[in-house]
Formats: structure tokens, C-alpha cells, sequence
């Protein structure tokens, strides 16, 4: 069950988390609360897996060069060549969709070189063929997002 | 492009803010910087646009935002700057790019909507469509089923989202 302090921590810190010597006492006292209770209550938020980490969201190539990459698996084998891909340290985001392209994952390589080397890897591995989709623009990109955690 | 120092910084910091009391300087004796640099730094390159936020990553699908559509249309080029920029306005949306179509793929424009269920998704997606006049270009609407993994992307510990 969530407490008023974790809904606090989960919707008012996406944006703007201090960047000060102690932020997790900026953060008590702007709620009113302790330290400790702040400490607390992040830890239970991580291990509870409702976040995956506090830390800073980077645009997409300005560092290294990433990549939206869809394959159209046949059903009995997706769950492994998913995990095949999975293995790949370069490889964030890892889906299954409702779609023909049925497998859409995200990967961030050092450079050029390096990211066609991993796709040459991956279509090895997996015998399916990559469509790859980068980014061309970006009209926002944020991930920042207001919880409505009122009705669970 | 980014100066070493600060892209040094950025694969420490990566990972996640420490969860103790002083975690910059915590982050400052893995990287071998005062503390005072490392919180100058992320301040900088916040304003630099180079951290486009900081703070508390959330897992939708464990706090109960199971329904998340990928959504993506055909649209002329020279609409697109145009149509992107109206599409991310929407609070529900998450994310909003342009991608080059490909052969199999004729589209080109795509956005993100994560929502507690389908039904709340599909509503928002037929407003977002009127709002903005997207009902003339093909679309399709790809709701996610398993995730296989979810994190920040990683390369020698430099985090970037979504390629």
C-alpha cells in the first residue's frame, strides 16, 4: 500500500530532484518529514521495484549513437530470441508488441562502427533480420509522467 | 559533443543517485571530484539541455499503467516538425520522434502513451488524433505485451533513453 509520502516521492521528484548537498533533507523538509523517513522510504520504493533508479534522463545521441530496432519473430520462438538480445549489454528497452513486428528493443552504442557491429551480431544470433529505426528528431522526450495513484 | 569530465560523471551517476545523505559526494569519491564539481557539473549540464531532467525514474507497469501504446503515422515531411511539436504537447504523452520509414515500415512519426488500461489509451489516442488532425494519415497502434527488459541504456556505463 502506498503511503502519502511515497506518492509525494514518486510524482513531485521526477523533475527538478535537488541538486544540493543534501537533497534527501531538501526533500524532508519540504514535506515536512525527516531524513530518515525520506532515506526510508526511497529504499522501499527500490526495492519494491516502483522505480528503477533516481537519476539524470539524456537526450538521445549525445552520447554514443542509439537506435529503435523492430523483428517480426514467429511466436514459439520470441521468448528466445528476446533473451538473446537481453544478454546484450547494449540493449535497454526490450518489448514485445501486438504487431507483425512483434520485438522491439533499444540499443546505445559507443559510435557508428560499433552499432552496426552489435546489429551484424544480433541478425547473426537470432537468424532474423533487424529494421532499424533511429531517431531522426525528437519532438519531446521526457518520461517524466503524473501518476494518478489515488484509484489503485 | 560532451567534455570527458562530465561524461565521466555521467557513467557514475547513471546508475542511480545513492540513497544516503550525501550521495553527490558519494558520487564525487567514485569519480575522484569534489563535491562541489560534481553538483556544478549536473547543474550545468541541466542547463545545457544535456540532462533533460533529473529525478526519480518510475516503473509504470508496477504502479499500475499496464497499457502502453506505441503509436505511429504516415505524415507528409514537411508537416512533421509541425505535428510532433502539437502531439507532445498532450499530457498523456510520453514521448514523440520522428524515425525513417523503411521498406516494410511506411511511417514515420511515432508517440508513446502509457495508461492504466486500454480503453483510457484508445479515448485519449482518438483525442489526441481530432485535436491535432491526424484522422487522414495511416496509423497503427502497437500496444506492448511482455516486457523482456526495461532500464536505463547502458554503454560503458553512459545512460541515455530511448534510441
Amino acid at each position: 500500500m502506498l503511503t502519502t509520502l511515497h506518492k509525494q516521492l514518486l510524482n513531485d521528484y521526477q523533475h527538478n530532484f535537488p541538486l544540493s548537498p543534501r537533497p534527501y533533507q531538501d526533500i524532508a523538509e519540504a514535506l515536512g518529514v525527516t531524513e530518515a523517513e525520506v532515506l526510508s522510504t526511497f529504499t522501499e520504493l527500490n526495492d519494491n521495484n516502483f522505480i528503477s533508479r533516481i537519476g539524470p534522463v539524456i537526450p538521445p545521441n549525445h552520447i554514443g549513437v542509439s537506435a529503435l530496432i523492430a523483428m517480426a519473430v514467429p511466436e514459439q520462438h520470441l521468448q528466445t530470441v528476446a533473451d538473446k538480445i537481453s544478454a546484450h549489454p547494449e540493449v535497454n528497452h526490450n518489448y514485445e508488441r501486438e504487431h507483425r513486428f512483434n520485438l522491439w528493443f533499444v540499443v546505445i552504442a559507443a559510435d557508428a562502427e560499433h552499432l552496426d557491429a552489435l546489429i551484424d551480431a544480433i541478425e547473426q544470433e537470432t537468424s532474423y533480420p533487424a529494421m532499424l529505426l533511429p531517431m531522426l528528431d525528437d519532438f519531446f522526450i521526457d518520461l517524466g509522467f503524473k501518476l494518478d495513484l489515488n484509484n489503485d | 559533443m560532451i567534455e570527458a569530465r562530465d561524461r565521466q560523471l555521467l557513467e557514475h551517476i547513471q546508475l542511480g543517485l545513492p540513497v544516503c545523505s550525501k550521495p553527490y559526494a558519494e558520487i564525487g569519491r567514485l569519480c575522484d571530484m569534489p563535491e562541489t564539481e560534481v553538483i556544478e557539473r549536473l547543474t550545468r549540464l541541466k542547463q545545457q539541455g544535456l540532462i533533460k531532467r533529473m529525478g526519480v525514474i518510475v516503473k509504470h507497469r508496477q504502479l499500475g499503467y499496464r497499457a502502453n501504446a506505441m503509436v505511429v503515422w504516415n505524415v507528409p515531411d514537411n508537416l512533421i516538425k509541425q505535428l510532433g511539436g502539437h502531439i507532445g504537447r498532450f499530457p498523456f504523452v510520453t514521448l514523440c520522434y520522428q524515425r525513417p520509414k523503411q521498406p516494410e515500415w511506411p511511417y514515420n512519426l511515432y508517440c508513446m502513451i502509457h495508461g492504466k488500461d486500454r480503453a483510457t489509451v484508445l479515448k485519449q489516442l482518438e483525442q489526441l488524433v481530432d485535436a491535432c488532425g491526424l484522422s487522414s494519415f495511416d496509423q497503427e497502434i502497437l500496444f506492448s505485451k511482455r516486457c523482456f527488459k526495461q532500464r536505463g541504456a547502458v554503454y560503458k556505463n553512459t545512460a541515455v533513453t530511448h534510441g
